[in-house]
């Protein structure tokens, strides 16, 4: 038995240890689990809800790119009623830390959707997607816009005493000034980053590879910039930071947790090695132990500038 | 479903940048049926990132056949890979063909590459049925007949065969074949599987087809493989909904 403490803590929330895997990288759970081991992971965060279901983008969704890839599923997703319905029964059975994420189009929208799946004791947490556009608002997306990052925390802080975590947008010039507003209104944590906006042309028909033509940038191109942001927030701001962007082996997971995270999500790794989460673990655990590190969370923000 | 460390055995070149390759991979070839694929990481490294989605060509015993064309980096990479070396498979996905049930014959219709899933679906089916496999391609080097029977061959050029599309050909053997006792199995490019449904819905025929489309997961957790639903509510996914569909069901 090794005698390393993997538990994290985030906010309330404990966690096993601090490996999750991110939203819209696992669907709903059941699809993944046939491949890994879902109750050896400090947590899952499911697909993005919206209140009603949606249907998504049309194809083509996805391209590779240099050690990466974009996607525009655009948040396809089952709504919160189906989901309490029919996914709840199976994610209680995991064994692990559900946090709920959640995108809408208005602040009145993440409001009814966290207000709803609040009565869940299934779920432990929520994660608040504000990489989506404010359709009320002139379309915008709400995450590079620090008030209205500000009010939706607000909000949504008053209708849930669950811990709250807002996933923050890197497209936008100063990260930590929105991990600031988050603290302030009350958010407990933040998960940082989502994708980044980029696109992809065939240059024989000039012709977007991607139908929405712009899509989110995910995989090992955007560790530095993931890495980046994690550290200016843990620089400017005293909040549990949840890293995420390109981590494919533990090596990855652990430089983002000396740059400042205090756990982290994985996302493309999933699709590429559905079992990664579990190996990621272990290896964490192997690199404690080698490394005289007694708690895990000894490790978080231990960067030596 | 297993992600299995497969060995690599051998790799045949049959016509023009064609290859098929022999890997062993017992947990996938025992749970195989005709019409599924699997997600091949082609490298030990992040280059090429995804994996790549090959339709399960043939199996014998605990062996399993990939049949593919050089078409970007990742097949390149594929097709470089010597005896021994270890390739990690995801398999076997999606729902494969339906086979059993009330008819004759199985036309099988074939363009080009899409005559990968065929030599399994030949294998198994069950014994009561006959096949007509109509096999097509741009000119001669492009038709793929491993592992078929009874083959009627088209070209778009004519340098074998019937001259013209493969589903044309199809169109003149129509009478041959009794409409209400076949069942046909359709794989290629997108255009040709277009006409085929057509031509399917046209005359009533009760019609498989199997669609390829963009992918990164390969087992419905990415979403990232949609096809539009005929009756206008939504998508499927082609990975885990398919990537066969009843030709009357998608909009391609
Ligand atoms: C279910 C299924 C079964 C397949 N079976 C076979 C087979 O048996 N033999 C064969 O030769 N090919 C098959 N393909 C196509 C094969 O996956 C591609 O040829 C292969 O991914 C090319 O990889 P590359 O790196 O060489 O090409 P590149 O063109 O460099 O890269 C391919 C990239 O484009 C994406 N892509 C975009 N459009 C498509 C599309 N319509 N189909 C596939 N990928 C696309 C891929 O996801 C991949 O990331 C199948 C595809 C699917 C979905
Ligand atoms: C196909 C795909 C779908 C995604 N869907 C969502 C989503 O619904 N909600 C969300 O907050 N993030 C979503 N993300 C972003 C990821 O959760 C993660 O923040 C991002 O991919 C960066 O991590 P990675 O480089 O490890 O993939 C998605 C990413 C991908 C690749
Ligand atoms: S390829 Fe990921 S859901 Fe189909």
């Amino acid at each position: 038995m090794s005698n390393v403490e993997l538990s994290v803590k985030i906010g309330s929330l404990e966690l096993k240890n601090p490996v999750l895997l991110a939203s819209g990288t696992v669907g709903y759970g059941n699809e993944i689990a046939q491949y890994t081991d879902l109750s050896k992971l400090g947590g899952i965060v499911t697909k993005s809800l919206s209140l009603k279901p949606r249907k998504g983008n049309p194809p083509q969704r996805i391209v590779e790119t240099p050690s990466g890839m974009l996607n525009a599923i655009g948040l396809a997703n089952v709504g919160v009623e189906v989901f309490v319905k029919e996914k709840i029964p199976f994610l209680k059975e995991l064994n692990t830390t559900l946090i709920c994420n959640i995108a809408a189009s208005s602040i009145e929208e993440y409001v009814e959707c966290t207000k709803i799946l609040d009565g869940e004791d299934a779920i432990q947490a929520f994660e608040i997607n504000v990489s989506c556009p404010n359709v009320k608002e002139g379309g915008l997306e709400f995450g590079n816009d620090v008030n209205a990052v500000g009010r939706i925390t607000e909000k949504v802080r008053a209708v849930t005493k669950k811990t709250l975590i807002i996933k923050l947008s890197p497209n936008v010039s100063r990260i930590s000034d929105f991990a600031k507003v988050v603290k302030e209104e009350g958010g407990d944590a933040v998960s940082a980053i989502n994708t980044l906006v980029g696109t992809s042309f065939n240059i024989f028909t000039r012709k977007p590879k991607i139908k929405n033509i712009t899509g989110g940038l995910s995989g090992p191109a955007i560790k530095p910039v993931a890495l980046a942001k994690v550290l200016e927030i843990s620089r400017n701001v005293d909040i549990p930071i949840i890293g995420i962007g390109g981590i494919m082996n533990w090596k990855d997971a652990a430089e983002f947790i000396i740059a400042g995270a205090a756990a982290v999500q994985l996302g493309t790794i999933n699709f590429i090695n559905p079992n990664a989460g579990v190996e990621i673990v272990e290896g964490l655990k192997t690199f404690c132990e080698q490394t005289s590190v007694n708690k895990i969370s000894e490790l978080t923000a231990s960067y030596q500038l | 479903m297993y992600i299995e460390k497969s060995r690599f055995e051998s790799i045949e070149h049959l016509e023009h940048n064609i290859h098929l390759i022999k890997v062993y991979s017992p947990s996938i070839a025992r749970s195989a049926k005709p019409g599924q694929f699997c997600n091949i990481k082609v490298s030990d490294t992040d280059f090429p990132l995804l994996r790549r989605p090959f339709s399960i060509c043939n199996v014998e015993g605990e062996h399993i056949f990939f049949m593919f064309d050089i078409h970007g980096e990742g097949t390149l990479l594929l097709a470089t890979k010597k005896a021994g070396d270890e390739l990690d498979i995801l398999g076997p996905l999606g729902n494969g063909f339906d086979s059993n049930g009330d008819y004759q014959t199985a036309v099988i219709v074939a363009g080009g590459l899409g005559a990968a899933p065929f030599p399994f679906l030949t294998k198994r089916l069950p014994a009561d049925k006959n096949i007509y496999s109509l096999v097509g391609g741009r000119s001669l080097h492009q038709v793929i007949k491993w592992g078929l029977k009874n083959i009627h061959v088209s070209t778009d050029d004519g340098s074998e065969g019937f001259k013209g599309t493969i589903v044309e050909l199809f169109k003149t053997k129509i009478d041959e074949l009794d409409g209400k006792k076949i069942r046909v199995f359709g794989c290629g490019p997108n255009p040709m599987l277009k006409a085929l449904q057509e031509l399917s819905i046209e005359n009533n025929f009760d019609c498989q087809i199997s669609v390829e489309c963009a992918m990164a997961c390969g087992f419905g957790i990415c979403q990232g493989c949609p096809i539009e639903n005929a009756d206008g509510g939504g998508y499927s996914l082609v990975c885990k909904d398919g990537p066969v569909f009843d030709a009357k069901k998608v909009k391609l």
